[in-house]
């Protein structure tokens, strides 16, 4: 029997019974599509990290001091007071593999401008820290060296601060207030969006870190150090000078722990990008059960037509059907319900994807690679369920199938 | 019962359609041996109208079942067209059923949700015909049992008679040697019966062998050669020299406005 005509028959049977047929491609219908969606979701999970992390510079690290020990306990990490700006100093001067550096220190307060007033955090920077981070002016001025010498009441503010306290005009040139120290308002920086951990990173203002040390925190010491390393294969190198010249600078014995640590994006990349993976593989996998149930579903109901149909498969032998033909016509019907299902599926998962980026603003991927996989599962599911069986019908005796009641 | 009998001739090897050597058939039914079969000798020439009859038991549904190829016998051979069938394989024996066998049963056995014309056209399936020669060659057995205006009807709109002319087509539809007929009127009644025996009559004019298994012995008056089974073995195998002739027999019964679905 040709392949045309099996599939034409084949189309004609799974017609007879509607409903039966939609119900039981409905179980690789909903399975393809949540494998397709879950799969979307996952990966516009991971991508959506990596834009983020990405967003922070992908050469830079971060030099944080250690914990503070205070008669064995521990105050945890950032609490110790150890980075100094002689520390920066020295950085800049003699590790070669280290391209900028700008000191940090911090503070939280309420901003007010006008009637308007805002909580945020103030992130005391050099003036390179926007280059390390590769960020952006959108309006106005970045401070210069000379503010940062004279800790000039200067500050920028982050989007959102900027819409938050001035929400019809431009910021520049006004002056702010943070706790009490009036600022003037230089510029305004671009938007950047959340980061990896979700946080806003517009949320912010930035200032000299000389004025937020000396006028807003009296905090002696820093909380970080930026640095970006002079290219993104130098960060390993970059890393080890700052080590070495830290431990050297803060006389550690040579078997005692860092008081200080180096933490660069790199790493935390990889970890937010392979928890993402984690995630993808996770939600993929729980749809793939749903998947696999459908497949059973189509067997069942392949098992029940087969014994419904089992005179049908005596007439037809009784004409001169071999065994094989009956096989294949009742694993091409298998395989016409599972691909059916697959593509009905598909077309579920991309426009349910679809609906879930755009309603829950959640980024959202479809890959060629999932649409293959879903669609190489629904046929691969077809013909594992669909053979045991095609199998049983083909191996009916003609005459006890003819006498089949 | 049987008018003016002779013996039927001995079976000569030369001219034979379906030559039958001591065929033995034996089932297990459990642990218990059952012999449907104790050793048939039987030739038939083409172009023959044969009824096998015999009681329930006798060994006639199994002998059918060999002469249609669905069974093979324990002993004995069996040479169709001279082709040894009892020696095949199930796939060989599927494409002897496809090319050389018709079949009608007793229930019809028509696909249903299926029009006349699909139902006829399923042997061609499992050959090496075209769609339009399909087509063609299944309008044109219709029209031999005189469906011609039936072709996209679905067995649940035709009447028993219509259906079970639509399986003669089915079994005509591949030009086979022989046409087999399990009990083809036992669901119908006298006069539809007496109709399809017409059809029976007329396709064998034309030079169709038809074997046909039935219990009504008013059924087999219409055949030419009657074989009668007992106990498995061939019980009495006679020439019937005037076998009615369904026209006569349909105007001498009274007359009805229309068929009845049954």
């Amino acid at each position: 029997m040709k392949i045309l005509n099996i599939l034409i028959s084949a189309f004609r049977a799974l017609q007879r019974n509607k409903m039966r047929s939609f119900l039981t491609m409905l179980g690789i219908i909903i399975g393809v599509a949540a494998v397709i969606a879950m799969l979307a979701i996952g990966q516009g999970a991971q991508y959506s990290v990596e834009q983020q992390i990405s967003s922070l510079g992908t050469n830079v690290l971060i030099v944080y001091p250690g914990s503070q020990n205070t008669g064995g306990i521990k105050g945890g990490a950032g609490t110790n007071t150890t980075l100094t700006e002689d520390d920066c100093i020295a950085i800049q001067r003699e590790c070669p593999a280290v391209g900028l550096i700008s000191p940090g220190t911090r503070a939280g307060g309420q901003i007010i401008a006008g009637n308007m007033n805002w909580a945020t955090g103030i992130e005391g920077t050099g003036s390179d820290y926007l280059e390390i981070r590769k960020w952006g002016i959108e309006y106005g001025d970045f401070y210069t060296d000379a503010d940062i010498k004279a800790a000039a009441k200067v500050c920028v503010l982050g989007k959102t601060v900027a819409d938050a306290l001035f929400p019809d005009g431009s910021p520049v040139g006004q002056t702010v207030r943070i706790r009490n120290v009036p600022c003037k308002v230089l510029g305004v920086l671009t938007k950047k969006g959340q980061n990896a951990m979700g946080q806003d990173q517009d949320d912010v203002v930035l200032a000299p870190w000389t004025t937020v040390k000396r006028r807003l925190t009296w905090f002696p010491y820093l909380r970080q150090i930026l640095v970006s390393a002079t290219s993104p294969g130098n960060i390993p190198v970059a890393q080890t000078q700052i080590t070495e010249l830290l431990r050297m600078r803060h006389k550690i014995a040579p078997y005692d722990a860092d008081d200080f640590s180096i933490r660069n994006q790199a790493d935390l990349a990889n970890a937010a990008t392979a928890t993402t993976q984690i995630l993808t593989i996770l939600l993929a996998s729980i749809a793939s059960v749903s998947l696999l149930v459908g497949g059973i579903g189509i067997m069942n109901i392949m098992l029940v037509s087969v014994t419904e149909r089992t005179r049908e498969i005596g007439i037809r032998m009784s004409v001169g059907a071999r065994s094989r033909d009956i096989l294949m016509q009742f694993l091409i019907e298998a395989l016409v319900l599972s691909l059916l299902g697959g593509i009905t599926g598909i077309l579920l998962g991309v426009g349910g994807s679809g609906a879930i980026s755009s309603l829950a603003k959640w980024p959202t991927i479809i890959t060629f690679f999932s649409i293959l996989l879903s669609f190489g599962f629904s046929i691969a599911i077809g013909i594992f369920f669909g053979f045991y069986p095609a199998r049983k019908a083909a191996m009916l005796n003609p005459i006890d199938a003819l006498r089949y009641e | 019962m049987i008018g003016r009998d002779e013996p039927a001739p001995a079976p000569t090897s030369d001219g034979q359609l379906i030559q039958i050597d001591h065929l033995v058939k034996t089932y297990l039914l459990g642990e218990v041996e059952v012999h449907a079969l104790r050793g048939v000798t039987l030739g038939i020439r083409r172009g023959e109208f044969v009824a096998i009859m015999g009681a329930s038991g006798s060994g006639k549904s199994t002998f059918m079942n060999i002469l249609g190829c669905l069974d093979k016998p324990t002993k004995g051979t069996y040479i169709l067209d001279g082709i040894d069938v009892s020696r095949l394989t199930r796939d060989e024996l599927a494409h002897i059923r496809n090319s050389k066998l018709g079949f009608v049963f007793q229930g019809f056995n028509l696909l249903s949700r299926t029009s006349a014309i699909e139902n006829v056209e399923l042997p061609l399936l499992y050959g090496t015909s075209s769609i339009r020669d399909r087509e063609e060659r299944a309008v044109k057995a219709l029209n031999m049992v005189g469906l011609g205006d039936r072709v996209h009807h679905y067995p649940n709109q035709l009447s028993g008679g219509q259906q079970q002319r639509v399986a003669i087509a089915r079994a005509l539809v591949n030009d086979p040697s022989i046409v087999l007929a399990d009990e083809p009127t036992g669901n119908l009644d006298s006069r539809t019966s007496v109709e399809v025996m017409g059809i029976f009559q007329e396709l064998n004019e034309k030079g169709i062998t038809i074997i046909l298994v039935t219990h009504e012995p008013d059924i087999a008056q219409f055949a030419k050669r009657h074989i009668i089974f007992r106990d498995g073995r061939i019980k009495s195998d006679r020439i019937n020299s005037s076998p009615k002739l369904a026209a006569e027999v349909i105007s001498e019964l009274p007359a009805v406005d229309q068929e009845e679905p049954v």
